[in-house]
């Protein structure tokens, strides 16, 4: 137990000591991002993550926007296991033929207001995946979307810039 | 001469057809009579053979019918068994009888491209949903892939338990995580799970197909995607196979760069992976210090070249950036905080009873059983098998292994430890060999130009990507264009693995046990 406290006391605080240009972005996008999830979303504004036929490349990014450096949960973001109790939609593609009923169903479970995300290039418009037999492009050919994040994948700050661009 | 072209050919004799047109000429491909196909596996299983992949071809660009290939590999070798089939009635002898991850390399070759493995126990198809159409092949040359399908009516035939008190719990495709799509269903009694059946395809983007579309430039681009968190390995992958084609021999400092991107990739990969199986088993603290190292990494990837996990940074012919003095001494001193702070994280990993509690002894893989499925990769070497491509089927630079020294880790327990085990002692070993990488990089170009493969060649690669051992098989057609492009990911012989370590296990100890296993999806579904 000493062990994990000592860790934890040496590391301290890692989400301030960013690198210069970074931290300003991140604080930026991030205060803006704090006071409209305050007023329009009660202090919690809830995301449910959807892998429509990702590559798992943007899953990755998502992730680092939890870890400790992005801390995406000081802003009042967090994620949640279910759509049903979500605010948010944050949809990877593109839309495969197998995953597209799943992801309707999904959308439909969310309840309204709801927000839908478009994350990546493939995402966005099928990327280098296209439309074919098996991917039926953008995540907007399947469900209405409000806010596309480009990138391939896009970083941390990019995610959490789409993000406040969707909720103001 | 080649143990298993040995015992081939001395058990099929003049069946055997030796193929002139496989690269490199270390990969042996020899063709057999179709009827003979299964015979060929029954030989290579006696000589201690492991089945690697097994894929089809359709050749009937080239005038003639299809082809099914098995892929089998023995220590440091890898022989390519083929079979002609005709273009009206394909069908071959299954080897499922011999190999177990036949059964789902069969149902794939039945499911996209048509060709029936006669004797197979299960025709439910595979990655290919019972709402297509039932003629629909796509990777067939008559098939317009640029349609999009209708959607027919059918119905999945599960795998079903019977008894009093056994009941089923769907899981998925829309899962409680930031995860990739997949379907679990549990048959259990209980808390225990008494069958785990998987059912994958969700992210089934038509890869293989579309590879035949772009030129071998573009390829690589799209190799690079077939798994994100792999995008390094699977463009060397792809690059290689290309590479020995058409004889292009790369510069030293190329295979360098590409080899401290490989375990740069490992790295980051493994620390977020321990990071995540703990945090399954609630142990939030490691998650988060282990993904600030994990961030470190990322960040001088992007301030070094140019992208947080190395995408598109791997070519046929090299790399596209290079790496100054400065970058180097960047990580140094990023790999002297990521190895000090890593070395005093295991330690508490080491000593935390509670975490011990839930990691050991929970989804076994008994090695019997991984040498049955032909597992491959840090599950292989978690329950006792002895396989890297670095070390037996080197690429360079590991080629060069007295200089290298590379220390394989292998444990014989195959439980959720032994995996976290064969990740810390290969993040040791990625770190040594970077740092080695670092002092010994050799000058010269990153790049060399490169001519197209020749018509009806083909070309094979095995690089050892973080989740183990992946392969590419590219075949070129009449006019050079790409023919066939085969992926195979480690996640496509793995994910049979998890069905048979979380049996007995109990339910609440299955993210526990898939995390460990962490396979790709995208990688399996293509």
């Amino acid at each position: 137990m000493i062990r994990i406290l000592r860790q934890i006391f040496r590391t301290g605080i890692v989400t301030e000591p960013l690198p210069a240009s970074a931290e300003d972005e991140i604080k930026l996008v991030g205060t803006k991002l704090e006071e409209t999830i305050r007023k329009r979303f009660s202090r919690s504004l809830t995301i449910r993550q959807v892998d429509a036929g990702s590559c798992n490349g943007c899953e990755l990014e998502i992730h680092a926007i939890n870890n400790a450096y992005y801390n995406c949960e000081r802003f009042g973001i967090h994620f949640t296991a279910s759509p049903r109790f979500a605010d948010m939609l944050l949809v990877t593609g593109p839309v495969t033929h197998n995953m597209e009923i799943a992801l309707r169903r999904t959308y439909n479970a969310t309840p309204p207001p709801k927000l839908v995300v478009a994350v990546g290039d493939c995402g966005c418009n099928g990327g280098i995946f296209g439309e074919s037999y098996a991917s039926l492009g953008g995540i907007d050919k399947v469900i209405p979307v409000n806010i596309v994040i480009p990138g391939c994948p896009p970083t941390p700050i990019a995610l959490l810039n789409g993000i406040l661009k969707a909720v103001s | 001469m080649s143990m298993l072209v040995d015992a081939l050919t001395s058990a099929l004799r003049t069946d055997v057809i030796f193929d002139k047109v496989q690269y490199p000429s270390s990969v042996i491909c020899c063709t057999v009579p179709q009827e003979k196909f299964s015979e060929a596996a029954k030989v290579l299983k006696m000589a201690y053979a492991l089945l690697a992949a097994e894929w089809a071809s359709d050749e009937t660009l080239f005038g003639r019918g299809f082809s099914v290939f098995a892929c089998y590999r023995w220590g440091k070798e890898y022989l390519i068994v083929r079979a002609e089939l005709s273009a009206d009635n394909p069908e071959f002898p299954t080897l499922t009888k011999r190999y177990l991850p036949a059964y789902r390399f069969e149902r794939q070759i039945q499911s996209l491209m048509g060709i029936k493995p006669e004797g197979h126990p299960d025709m439910r198809p595979w990655i290919k949903f019972e709402d297509w159409p039932q003629d629909v092949f796509p990777l067939r040359k008559t098939f317009d892939a640029s349609k999009p399908m209708l959607r027919v009516k059918g119905e999945y035939q599960w795998a079903r338990a019977d008894g009093e008190g056994v009941y089923e719990i769907p899981v998925g495709p829309v899962h409680a995580g930031i995860i990739e799509p997949g379907h679990f269903r549990f048959q259990a009694v209980g808390e225990m799970v008494v069958n785990l059946e998987e059912r994958l395809g969700y992210v089934h983007k038509g890869i293989e197909k579309k590879f035949e579309s772009l030129s071998w430039n573009e390829g690589v681009r799209l190799a690079g995607r077939v798994s994100g968190d792999t995008t390094v390995a699977h463009s060397i992958a792809y690059s290689i196979a290309v590479e020995s084609m058409t004889g292009c021999i790369l510069s030293e400092r190329a295979h360098w760069l590409r080899a401290l991107f490989l375990e740069r990739e490992r790295l980051a990969n493994h620390l977020g992976d321990i990071g995540a199986i703990c945090n399954d088993a609630a142990f939030a603290f490691m998650l988060y210090q282990l993904s600030r190292l994990r961030e470190l990494l990322l960040r001088t990837n992007h301030k070094l070249f140019g992208h947080r996990f190395i995408m598109d940074r791997v070519v046929p012919g090299g790399v596209t950036v290079d790496l100054d003095d400065q970058g180097k001494k960047d990580i140094l001193s990023e790999l002297d905080i990521v190895s000090r702070d890593f070395e005093k994280l295991i330690v508490i990993y080491d000593e935390t009873p509670s975490l011990e509690d839930r990691v050991i002894d929970t989804g076994i893989l008994k090695p019997k059983r991984a040498r049955e499925l032909c597992v491959v990769g840090i599950v292989a070497r978690a329950s006792g098998m002895n396989l890297d491509c670095r070390l037996f089927n080197p690429f360079p630079p590991y080629d060069q292994h007295d200089r290298l020294e590379l220390a394989v880790p292998v444990k014989v327990t195959g439980d959720v430890n032994a995996r976290v085990w064969i990740r810390i002692e290969e993040i040791r070993e990625s770190i040594r060999l970077i740092r080695y990488i670092l002092e010994n990089i050799p000058g010269g170009p990153i790049s060399t130009d490169m001519r197209m493969p020749e018509p009806d060649s083909a070309g094979f690669s095995a690089v050892e990507g973080w989740r183990g051992e992946i392969i590419y098989w590219l075949q070129a057609g009449p006019k050079g264009e790409i023919n066939r492009c085969m992926v195979r990911d480690p996640s496509s012989v793995n994910w049979l693995g998890l069905e048979r370590a979380i049996t007995g296990n109990i339910v609440p100890d299955f993210p526990l046990c898939n995390k460990s296993f962490n396979q790709s999806y995208s990688g399996h579904d293509l």
